[in-house]
């Protein structure tokens, strides 16, 4: 069985044969629609959802703050990674500030955050951007750090200078690293947006979602959070894409991949 | 490929490589290890040497010190004549002379055959057309016609080597150090290269060093052999290869080539 048959033929049913497991156990066993509705229920609800012309304004305003904040993270990331790639004495100084920072549960900052930056958009895209800028910075530094010292021979034979050892060397080969963290960085963005909606907005998916859970419309907080999980998944194969597209040459993108 | 004519050429005179009183330690004066000890030797132009020892003898470390990567805690280093290290700083010039080929084909994963070829001619200034066009005369002169467009994780081991050979020389360099080139291959595609690179010699009339432990690969390619004993490593002997050129795979199994090679077995034999 190729992975082709396996990804589009296979993992369908095996998401089917779940939602029927769902749809069995919530009957059997008469679960109350408050604690765990039926897939049934919960398709209907998404389907009003959709229907809603004002869900779209949710989406897109979660959808905005997430790619904001995932933006400013690589930005961030990238240059920080960057330097203290190649300035060891920096990083050395800097990193256990970095540290410090990077193990500091971000999720507590929210309030921080909402008296520095309202309540509005700007709060939610600093979060999302500051739980991001982790990753993509560690994986940067790691990346520059990484070139083997067999190339750095030939850039040394070959009289090469800073700069070109830099464009040619350390940062090709620091991209597969870069992508990977923003792989991790992107689904971190769209938590930061999401828990900050959750804790102190009043417009998004996050938003969306506690709203109904306070109105008791479980049905309706079951669609958002498929909704919310979509936009992750659309989100994450985005930059896995740009990963492939960008590092064809690497090891991790063979020859007859598809998704 | 008449790279020879196109370069201008210093006197006969003065040895392409020249290396006088050259010792390697490294660590500190109490408890570090002495690599190498007052190695001195001059490599002709156009000659082929060499250098042949055990693990542990310094060829190696002797070979970065010629390519500029390492500098000699004494002696003095001369290419073509000019100094290599002046104080403390390398004399990038004299680098220019080099060609360098290590074990590992070092080829950059994320260039194009081609363009790993090229890149030393790009470092240089050359235009992009004309980069393609000499990257595809060495791929020519290598072997490895109809690969300059792969990714170098698609060619085997024995091409990644070519194609390393074929970046070293894109500069036309006078001098090419080899460091065990094809340690890393298989016997098979061993003997080929060392038939092709005797070749490539031939046509292009640079000086080659080679770092290599293996006997037979050694007698098969020298003008010279240089014979380093370890612990600490110094040169133990020169030794002249008088075998006719060019010389096919068949003079292997001559008696001329059995005696020296067995002479050097027994000098190597004797380091133990």
């Amino acid at each position: 069985m190729t992975r082709h048959t396996l990804k589009w033929f296979a993992t369908p049913l095996l998401l089917a044969v779940l939602i029927a497991i769902w749809e069995i156990y919530v009957r059997a066993f008469s679960v109350s629609p408050f604690i765990l509705p039926s897939p049934a229920e919960v398709g209907v609800a998404l389907i009003d959802v959709l229907s809603d012309p004002k869900t779209y304004y949710q989406i897109w305003v979660t959808l905005f703050e997430t790619i904001a904040g995932f933006l400013i993270a690589v930005a961030i990331g990238v240059l920080l990674g960057g330097l203290l790639g190649k300035l060891r004495w920096l990083e050395t100084t800097i990193s256990p500030l970095i540290v410090g920072l990077q193990v500091m549960p971000k999720v507590a900052l929210i309030p921080l955050f909402i008296v520095w930056f309202g309540f509005g958009i700007t709060s939610k895209v600093v979060l999302a951007a500051v739980i991001a800028f982790f990753p993509i910075m560690t994986n940067t530094i790691l990346g520059i750090k990484s070139v083997e010292r067999g190339h750095r021979d030939v850039m040394q034979c070959l009289n090469a200078g800073r700069w070109e050892t830099f464009r040619d060397v350390e940062f090709p080969n620091a991209l597969p690293y870069i992508l990977t963290g923003m792989e991790v960085g992107i689904v971190l963005a769209t938590i930061g947006a999401i828990v900050g909606e959750y804790l102190g907005g009043s417009e998004g998916l996050g938003y969306m979602a506690v709203a109904t859970l306070n109105a008791f419309d479980v049905q309706r907080m079951f669609a958002v959070i498929v909704l919310l999980t979509l936009l992750g998944l659309i989100l994450y194969f985005a930059v896995v894409m740009l990963r492939r597209r960008l590092t064809p040459w690497h090891q991790s993108v063979s020859t007859d991949a598809r998704i | 490929m008449d790279k020879a004519a196109l370069r201008p050429v210093p006197p006969a005179d003065v040895p392409r490589i020249n290396l006088k009183g050259v010792e390697q330690r490294f660590g500190p004066i109490e408890a570090g290890v002495q690599a190498l000890t007052r190695v001195d030797l001059a490599i002709a132009q156009g000659e082929f040497l060499v250098l042949l020892g055990p693990s542990g003898c310094g060829k190696t470390t002797l070979l970065r010190i010629i390519a500029g990567l390492l500098k000699p805690t004494a002696g003095t280093v001369e290419i073509a004549g000019a100094p290599l290290w002046i104080g403390d700083r390398r004399n990038d010039a004299a680098m220019n002379e080099l060609g360098v080929v290590f074990q590992e084909a070092n080829l950059f994963p994320w260039m194009t055959i081609e363009d790993n070829i090229a890149l030393p001619l790009k470092l240089r200034g050359v235009g992009k057309a004309e980069r393609r066009e000499q990257a595809r005369e060495l791929c020519a002169l290598v072997g490895i016609t109809g690969f300059e467009k792969r990714w170098p994780r698609e060619l085997s081991g024995g091409m990644r080597q070519r194609a390393a050979i074929a970046r070293a020389l894109s500069c036309k360099p006078h001098i090419l150090l080899m460091d065990e080139p094809f340690g890393a291959l298989d016997a098979m595609t061993r003997d080929q290269l060392n038939i092709e690179l005797q070749r490539i010699w031939m046509e292009s009339g640079c000086s080659i060093v080679l770092v290599t432990h293996s006997i037979r690969e050694a007698v098969f390619l020298a003008d010279r052999i240089a014979l380093l004993s370890p612990r600490p490593g110094r040169l133990d002997t020169l030794r002249e290869i008088p075998l006719e050129r060019p010389r096919d795979i068949y003079v292997q199994s001559t008696d001329a080539f059995g005696e020296i090679e067995l002479a050097l077995r027994k000098r190597l034999d004797s380091f133990a």
